[in-house]
């Protein structure tokens, strides 16, 4: 596509152009139109609403936005039809191909390739598994390989079963919905394995995907050979010290067809990247003020693009952030932007903070996202900014799969304010 | 029944927040929960306890497969045999989301309903 040139192609005027259909750009939209927003265009890639949604078909989605548990479907049917209500306009099998520093957004679908010039632009791509080529697995490469999200694919919008017996390697929340799935379907799940000390997805996972059908989770516990020519025959464990290095004598051969890999998303950013956005080096997604907005201004982020989540229901939330920022901004562009107040920088035991800019917003509080690096137990949660301690809190758990936030106070954020957790004495 | 465990300890699986529940089996006391829901899900765990199932199901005339969710938690002991009679079970066409496949699911109270497009 690099040769194309852009110059020649219409160019269609829009006041919001979101990219992605997924539950973030879904989420923005509607609450850019509920906030007055009229010309707004979702542009989607696959020609369906939900993003990944549609293929998890398993419950516990919705509970903190709908008040009931809600599988994938019918998560993503709710805001299709709130956005189909308001007569938001979704273009799909629509692939962005281009962003540029002046928000002009360059799309190709069936009907060829267009330029949107458009007012606002909310980025909201998702993101995508790690591949099997960053693991440092060694051996051969016969079939029988599958990322925990392809395979989610194969069995519940193909209804396909990649294998029989099944290894997966990563804990995170797709692996293990994949360990219980598989398992319905009548495969039979050896072992989920972690290379880190603790489960990478969330507890309830652990408890309803692994533990109710007996399948063992073996941590600081890795992959490190697979086996066979053609098919999968088998792959070999070992342990893992500190530094995620094998243990030399742990290591053990498990017979399997099929090897699941869920080990990690990353946020989707090759567009950002492009236009220049200034981006995050621990989320991969754009460093963003409290509104969502990128440092590109009219430029907003939300959900997965800008850092993994594991509830879709704050996916939604921060798609309505940025939804009703870039309304504020469409309403008053001539508005002179302002240089972030103040910068939010993650410390001991907090591995990264959204937003890390915060802005000139008029609210009391400011809600931040969190993960830590560590469990803790007890631990106290501590802002400071230069002038001292600005909150410090009690918090009875943290582990790095689950997502916290804390809300602090706006009138204290000025200059470099640092978030840190202090460990149980 | 002196062997039983009398304390049991467990995460509360009924939302993400996964609150520690500690339920004593005698008294089907509950602590540790956030909401109200933890504690009946405490005592329905050491009593009875239920899942919700979700899987797909073939579809007439079609070589695609479409989801599915029973609209309440059933025995957990009934999810494998549930999955056998999954794999006989072909759905009508024309299905949409909410469409009620089986009533009285399993011989419980709960239905097997259309969850995908
Ligand atoms: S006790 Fe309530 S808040 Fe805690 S995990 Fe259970 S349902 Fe969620």
């Amino acid at each position: 596509m690099a040769n194309v040139k852009t110059d020649a192609l219409p160019e269609i005027k829009v006041g919001l152009l979101v990219i992605g259909a997924g539950p973030a750009g879904l989420a923005a939209a509607v609450a850019a139109y509920d906030r007055g927003v009229r010309d707004i265009l979702i542009c989607e890639r696959q020609d369906f609403a939900g993003g990944i949604l549609p293929q998890c078909i398993h419950n516990g989605f919705g509970l903190k936005r709908f008040g009931e548990e809600l599988t994938g479907p019918e998560y993503a049917g709710r805001y299709e039809k709130m956005a189909q209500e308001r007569g938001i306009k979704i273009e799909y099998g629509a692939t962005v191909t281009k962003l540029s520093d002046d928000r002009r957004v360059t799309v190709l679908s069936e009907d060829g390739m267009r330029v949107y010039a458009a007012d606002a632009v909310i980025l909201a791509m998702g993101c995508r598994e790690r591949p099997r080529g960053a693991l440092p697995v060694v051996g051969t490469r016969p079939a029988g390989i599958y990322t925990a999200g392809c395979a989610q694919k194969m069995v519940n919008r193909m209804g396909l079963l990649p294998g029989r017996e099944i290894v997966i390697l990563g804990s995170g929340d797709i692996g293990l919905i994949m360990a219980r799935r598989m398992t319905l379907e009548g495969a039979h799940v050896q072992a989920v394995c972690e290379v880190m000390d603790h489960p990478g997805g969330l507890r309830r996972n652990i408890v309803q995907c692994l533990d109710d059908f007996g399948i063992p989770l073996y941590l600081s516990t890795t992959v490190v050979e697979v086996e066979g020519e053609e098919r999968v025959k088998s792959v070999t464990v070992a342990e893992v010290d500190e530094r995620r290095r094998p243990i030399p004598g742990t290591e053990r051969k498990i017979p399997c067809d099929t090897l699941l890999l869920s080990v990690g998303l990353i946020p989707e950013n090759e567009l950002t990247r492009q236009a220049g956005i200034s981006i995050d080096p621990v989320t991969n997604g754009a460093a963003v003020r409290e509104n969502r907005e990128t440092s590109i201004p009219g430029v907003f982020a939300c959900g997965n693009v800008l850092h993994v989540h594991d509830l879709v229901d704050f996916v939604s939330e921060e798609g309505e952030i940025a939804g009703n920022a870039a309304a504020d901004y469409l309403a008053n562009k001539e508005k002179i932007e302002t240089a972030p107040v103040a910068k939010i920088v993650a410390k001991d035991g907090v591995r990264y903070t959204v937003p890390e800019l915060i802005g000139d917003g008029e609210t009391e509080k400011v809600t931040v996202f969190f993960r830590v690096s560590d469990s803790f137990r007890d631990a106290t949660l501590v802002a400071e900014n230069g002038d001292g301690v600005i909150l410090s809190k009690k918090v009875r758990r943290m582990v790095p799969g689950e997502m916290q936030r804390v809300d602090l106070p706006r009138a204290k954020l000025v200059g470099t304010v640092t978030l840190s957790v202090a460990p149980k004495a | 029944m002196e062997n039983v465990e009398k304390i049991r300890r467990f995460p509360c699986t009924v939302c993400p927040m996964g609150c520690e529940l500690t339920v004593d089996c005698e008294t089907l006391t509950v602590t540790g929960n956030g909401c109200p829901r933890g504690a009946a899900y405490g005592v329905a765990e050491v009593t009875h306890p239920t899942r919700t199932l979700t899987t797909t199901v073939a579809l007439r005339g079609s070589d695609r497969v479409i989801a599915v969710r029973t609209d309440k938690p059933i025995p957990k002991e009934l999810l494998l045999p549930a999955m056998d009679f999954i794999r006989a079970y072909v759905a009508p066409e024309n299905v949409r989301p909410g469409t009620v496949l089986v009533e009285g699911f399993m011989g419980t109270d709960a239905n097997l309903v259309v969850t995908g497009k």
